[in-house]
């Protein structure tokens, strides 16, 4: 099979507001199905990756092939029509598959290199292994066993963040809102503490009252961007507010 | 290629994901404040008239529709009470971001037991608690009970204004009676909106019976055990009197204050497990306390001859020190004069 990765380097195909990935997996039209998973895929290839690295404390290659091979597995099994939103979040579904499926494989011991006729996806491992190297620097930060779901859940927030900052970065290229964006992007994704609205608004000859306009701006549709990447991995409005909650609702 | 974000990263996108969309409306966002238990207070210019603000907003909720309606209804209910004693209400509505929010007077202040720790004498403190009885007995002659007073729910202001804030868990009474002392079923004012409505529906709608409500180690047995229709005036002043007896616990820079047998029947009759044990209303209760300052019997305790003598001598003390005196003078000069 092929994955469109237009999504995954977000090449500005934003999921669909109210579209959920769940509906478009059980949909009768291949195209849509295969785009189902391009979403799902963007949503959780990253956490899935470290996830198998780190809990099963798998090599580098060999959690590369599981995490292809996992998402195969969902495809070709047609895993996701058996989802039942009414009994858990899809990221946990997603979690639980992935736990059986490397559990199998292991057990099993069966699992073959992926070659000849199988799709191997053009993802960014190697960059991915540096982000991990990076995390798990201090012995401290890596998890414990009894802590892998929240390892998880925490590494899916990342990769949803990471990508709704790429749309927005597009976003504003597209609309010559580039300094928008750098304010973002030094205030939010890159200061120390101490950096202040004043300070930026000297460094870049802004006004204070532009440094906050532009944050807020910027912010908002960095919300927005998020939302609907939510949104579209999300099986239901009540699954949706509830990752709402998760992800924006317990701060400050 | 999306770009890795670290933890601090990702806490910011967090907490910037948070903040309330108000970018143009007319109040600017200034900075947090503290979280209550249905979302976040901030302080924010209001650039219309000019003056700081206090904004209320809703967290992004799993169950939306009832937190929104809990939020409006207790902006509805501040609405309705007004009173030196509760922060008034300027203004609520639904931000671009869909979040509801009300708008509040700004208050610069402390909360009841930061405050005492400044002001530690006996009297002080009770008529500190005597302004809390005002305006918890105003509500309760809307109709309206308060459930979740505690410390962290009474404010002191910068000019020593008392405040009860968050009625967020506020219920609003039935306006017919049931048999429950008149001062708790009887609304003088018939409230208006959906604040009161269909009083029966709303109430048993925003708080189900069976649901507990409230803060362990203040809230009442009854409420405690989630008999949410039960509760009267009676839930309140058992707050109260475990307020009250908080109010008396020596501060960080003070002794030990000496709580005489007749104070201490009163915040155990307000916090009786019993409800037919407490006061009868909040009045009651402040009219305990006040006759206590004066040096007057309480409702509450029994005194005994002793007792009775020694509140006489305190309360009389300076009235008989003179009449001794002039007393003990007089004494002196007859006896001196016949010499």
């Amino acid at each position: 099979m092929a994955f469109d990765h237009s999504f995954v380097s977000g090449g500005g195909n934003f999921p669909q507001t109210r579209c959920s990935v769940i509906a478009a997996a059980r949909s009768d039209d291949s195209a849509e199905r295969a785009n189902a998973m391009n979403v799902l895929f963007s949503a959780y290839w990253k956490p899935v990756y470290k996830y198998v690295r780190l809990k099963f404390s798998k090599p580098p290659e060999e959690a590369q092939d599981l995490t292809q091979g996992f998402f195969l597995e969902l495809f070709e099994r047609d895993l996701l029509s058996r989802f039942d939103a009414e009994k858990s979040r899809l990221r946990t579904y997603v979690r639980l598959c992935v736990d059986s499926f490397v559990l199998n494989e292991i057990k099993h011991a069966q699992r073959q290199k992926r070659g000849g006729n199988a799709v191997h996806l053009a993802l960014d491992f190697p960059a991915l292994e540096g982000e991990l190297d990076a995390q798990t620097i201090d012995p401290e930060s890596i998890p414990a066993p009894e802590h892998f779901e929240e390892f998880f859940e925490k590494e899916w927030i990342r990769s949803l963040f990471a990508s709704a900052v790429e749309d927005l970065r597009q976003f504003c290229e597209g609309r010559g809102k580039q300094a928008a964006f750098s304010l973002f992007e030094a205030y939010d994704l890159f200061a120390d503490e101490s950096v202040s609205y004043a300070q930026l608004a000297e460094t870049r000859g802004l006004s204070v009252g532009d440094v906050t306009n532009q944050l807020a701006w910027a912010r908002r549709e960095f919300r927005r961007f998020a939302q609907q990447r939510l949104r579209a991995i999300c099986a239901t409005d009540e699954e949706f507010s509830r990752e709402r909650k998760l992800l924006f609702g317990g701060n400050p | 290629m999306s770009r890795f974000l670290n933890d601090k990263a990702v806490e910011r996108l967090r907490s910037a994901g948070a903040l309330p969309e108000i970018l143009g409306s007319r109040y600017v966002l200034q900075e947090f404040l503290a979280r209550g238990g249905m979302g976040v207070v901030y302080a924010a210019q209001d650039n219309t008239l000019n003056r700081r603000v206090a904004i209320k907003v809703l967290d992004w909720s799993d169950s939306r529709s009832m937190l929104e309606e809990r939020l409006m209804r207790e902006a509805r209910v501040l609405a309705q009470l007004e009173h030196p004693g509760i922060v008034p209400v300027h203004d609520a509505g639904t931000l671009a971001d869909g979040r509801v929010f009300y708008v509040m007077k700004f208050v610069e202040g402390s909360r009841i037991d930061d405050f005492l720790n400044s002001a530690s004498a006996l009297p002080e403190r009770l008529r500190i608690f005597l302004r809390i009885c005002e305006t918890v007995s105003f509500a309760h002659s809307r109709g309206i009970l308060h459930r979740d007073l505690k410390p962290s729910n009474v404010m002191v202001g910068a000019f020593g204004e008392v405040l009860v804030i968050d009625w967020g868990l506020a219920k609003i009474l039935r306006s017919d009676s049931d048999g429950r002392s008149d001062e708790t079923v009887r609304s003088p004012e018939p409230l208006s909106g959906a604040v009161a409505g269909d009083s029966e529906t709303e109430t048993t709608s925003a708080t189900h019976d069976g649901i507990v409500l409230g803060t362990p180690g203040f809230m009442s047995p009854e409420q405690a055990q989630g008999r949410t229709a039960s509760l009267d005036v009676r839930t309140d002043i058992f707050s109260l009197g475990k307020l009250l007896e908080t109010i008396m616990k020596p501060t960080k820079n003070a002794t030990a204050l000496r709580v005489p047998r007749a104070f201490r029947a009163i915040f155990e009759k307000a916090a009786a497990e019993s409800p037919s044990d407490r006061y009868a209303s909040v009045a009651a209760l402040a009219e305990d306390i006040s006759r206590f300052l004066d040096g007057m019997p309480v409702s509450a305790y029994s005194e005994n001859l002793w007792e009775r003598t020694q509140r006489l001598y305190t309360r009389y003390q300076a009235a008989i020190l003179l009449i001794t005196a002039y007393l003990l003078m007089r004494a002196i000069f007859v006896l001196f004069g016949r010499h």
